[in-house]
């Protein structure tokens, strides 16, 4: 009986590898085999055009001292710009997103008539192609014919019309704004899902003791919830570091806004420095690497189950 | 929760305000769509007149109905290759203990947190060496970098399940292991995979960087990348009457996939995130 179940066993680990292999060789051939080739190509000279002999040259791509004067992307006030934007973008996007999302999710999770209607008009600009809604609010915050411009006129907020996306003070808070509208609905979801799966029994004692809904929220609802909140703050926060193509259509090529991403290809595809771009592009995989290896940390601890 | 009646006012007041702001910009590209010439000029909140002519120059200015074609084949394409893929593979995961099964669950996670910068060079060089530059296999060989993980790790979550008195049936039966997969599990997987193809699909119909980055002529761009290049004859102001009808036509489908499966939607997006 034990021969034939660990012949059994092992028939089926052998399956399980044969029905992997598709799976791996994908992954190793889009992810595992670039990712390494990136590795390399910012350890050289090479060029896009590709007429040079592409030679090693060592970590002078990320910093090198030639004339007493530092070169590389670590020493370029545009990359450090750009790690500026791309992280100041992250902590007010994604908490402004956690603190409507919150909010959102409490709405939703009241029970009143035309609720699934309500989840799924939220559902909409989650939905929405990141460049179409670049372009829908690039429209909105133009500053002539501008509708947002317009209303606040008419508000009487303010007294003449502001360039939303040119003037460098407001581009990042513009871009931050179309962000929020856009990944809000997915937070709420996140937490809404969070606030249906807690158990009912603590909220009827908070009642029967006349406890105030506002403390309840903080005392008994807040800390059940965070695990949950902290996953979804990690994902989101992960996907807001490489922001690429909100920033790129908004405000193209604006060095106040730029973001690692953007800084990465300009170099890569505009500039044709491959060894260059891929430095910058190596940087920001071990910032990005940093933060999944917390999230990983935070979701098997919240979580101790599948993995 | 007992609510007075000026209460229940306040809270609808507060959704009202949340629908209006999540809605309205769909809306207003709506409202701008239907105006051309001096009309755009000022602001209306709603359509003066019923107008397709936007319409029909996004369809004349550029090639967007190949545009549109080519988002449609690479999305499926790139839905049906990793949905094939992800099940064979989260049938592995799912159902079959094995040394290194933990460790290939977190390497598939840690790819889809990926930012696909990172591997834009390489994956570049490998695209231009395998011929296939500027082509619709070259976005959708890219595309599965992100459309794998998510599926797999969805599809895992969803077969583990499954109910093993299933599987031990069908194994007394005499039943292959693929036979198990496609035979038994598949017809009562469905659901799960619905979810997660459409989001496979919508992430696949929005990407920017890799159709941007990976097609250079306009009969091989996607959508996205034909409406954030749509410049008009005018030097200095951009034709935003037709960028806002080819918003509208690349949006639609796509509010209408979210209006019709909600539910789905809601389920795949936390069965891949909080329970992962």
């Amino acid at each position: 009986m034990t021969v034939e179940k660990s012949q059994l066993t092992r028939r089926r680990v052998r399956v399980a590898w044969l029905f992997l292999t598709p799976m791996l060789v994908t992954i190793v051939a889009v992810a595992g085999w670039p990712l390494l080739r990136t590795f390399w190509l910012s350890l050289t000279n090479a060029t896009l055009s590709g007429n040079s002999v592409t030679e090693f040259i060592g970590f002078a791509n990320y910093l090198e001292i030639y004339d007493g004067e530092f070169y590389g992307v670590l020493a370029d006030p545009l990359w450090w710009q750009s790690v500026y934007n791309t992280l100041y973008f992250t902590v007010v996007s994604v908490g402004l997103e956690t603190v409507l999302g919150i909010l959102v999710a409490l709405a939703l999770n009241m029970k009143f008539p035309g609720r699934s209607i309500v989840r799924a008009a939220v559902l909409i600009p989650w939905a929405i192609p990141t460049v179409v809604s670049a372009k829908l609010w690039g429209w909105m915050l133009h500053d002539q014919f501008g509708m947002v411009n317009d209303l606040l006129m008419t508000l009487h907020l303010i007294s003449e019309p502001l360039a939303w996306t040119a003037d460098p003070d407001l581009m990042m808070t513009s871009i931050i704004m179309v962000d929020v509208w856009k990944t809000t609905p997915f937070m709420a979801l996140l937490v809404l899902a969070a606030l249906q799966m807690l158990p009912s029994d603590c909220y009827e004692a908070a009642k029967i003791d006349g406890i105030h809904p506002v403390k309840v929220f903080f005392k008994v609802t807040l800390p059940l919830i965070t695990p949950a909140l902290l996953v979804a703050v990690v994902f989101r926060a992960l996907d807001a570091l490489r922001i690429f193509d909100l920033i790129y259509v908004l405000t193209p090529a604006s060095e106040d806004t730029m973001s690692m991403s953007v800084y990465a290809r300009q170099n890569l595809v505009d500039f044709q420095d491959v060894g260059y771009g891929s430095a910058a592009s190596t940087l920001l995989f071990f910032v990005v690497a940093l933060c999944t290896i917390l999230y990983l940390y935070i979701s098997r601890r919240s979580r101790g189950g599948l993995a | 929760m007992k609510l007075k009646w000026w209460q229940w006012t306040l809270f609808y007041i507060g959704i009202a305000m949340i629908v209006l702001y999540a809605v309205f910009p769909f809306y207003y590209a709506i409202v701008t769509s239907m105006e051309s010439g001096s009309e755009l000029f000022t602001v209306d909140y709603w359509p003066s007149r019923i107008n397709f002519d936007n319409y029909a120059q996004v369809f004349d200015g550029q090639p967007f109905g190949r545009n549109l074609l080519n988002s449609a084949v690479v999305s499926i394409g790139v839905v049906a290759l990793s949905l094939f893929i992800g099940l064979t593979a989260s049938f592995a995961l799912g159902r079959i203990k094995f040394r290194g099964r933990g460790i290939l669950l977190l390497a598939v996670l840690g790819v889809s947190m990926f930012p696909q910068v990172a591997v834009l060079s390489g994956l570049f060089e490998l695209i231009r060496f395998m011929g296939i530059y500027n082509s619709l296999p070259a976005l959708a060989f890219s595309y599965m970098i992100f459309t794998l993980p998510f599926t797999v790790w969805v599809l895992t979550t969803f077969m583990t399940q499954m109910p093993i008195e299933l599987e031990e049936a069908a194994i007394v039966d005499g039943a292959s292991p693929s036979v198990i997969l496609f035979k038994v599990f598949m017809p009562l997987l469905w659901p799960a995979l619905v979810t997660t193809g459409l989001l496979a699909f919508i992430a696949a119909w929005n990407e920017f960087l890799f159709a941007l980055t990976f097609t250079l002529t306009n009969e091989m761009r996607t959508v996205p990348v034909a409406i954030a290049l749509i410049s008009g004859a005018g030097q200095y102001e951009l034709p935003w009457g037709v960028i806002m009808a080819a918003s509208v036509i690349v949006t639609v489908p796509l509010v209408g996939l979210v209006l019709i499966f909600q539910r789905r939607i809601v389920s795949g997006l936390t069965a891949g995130a909080v329970k992962g």
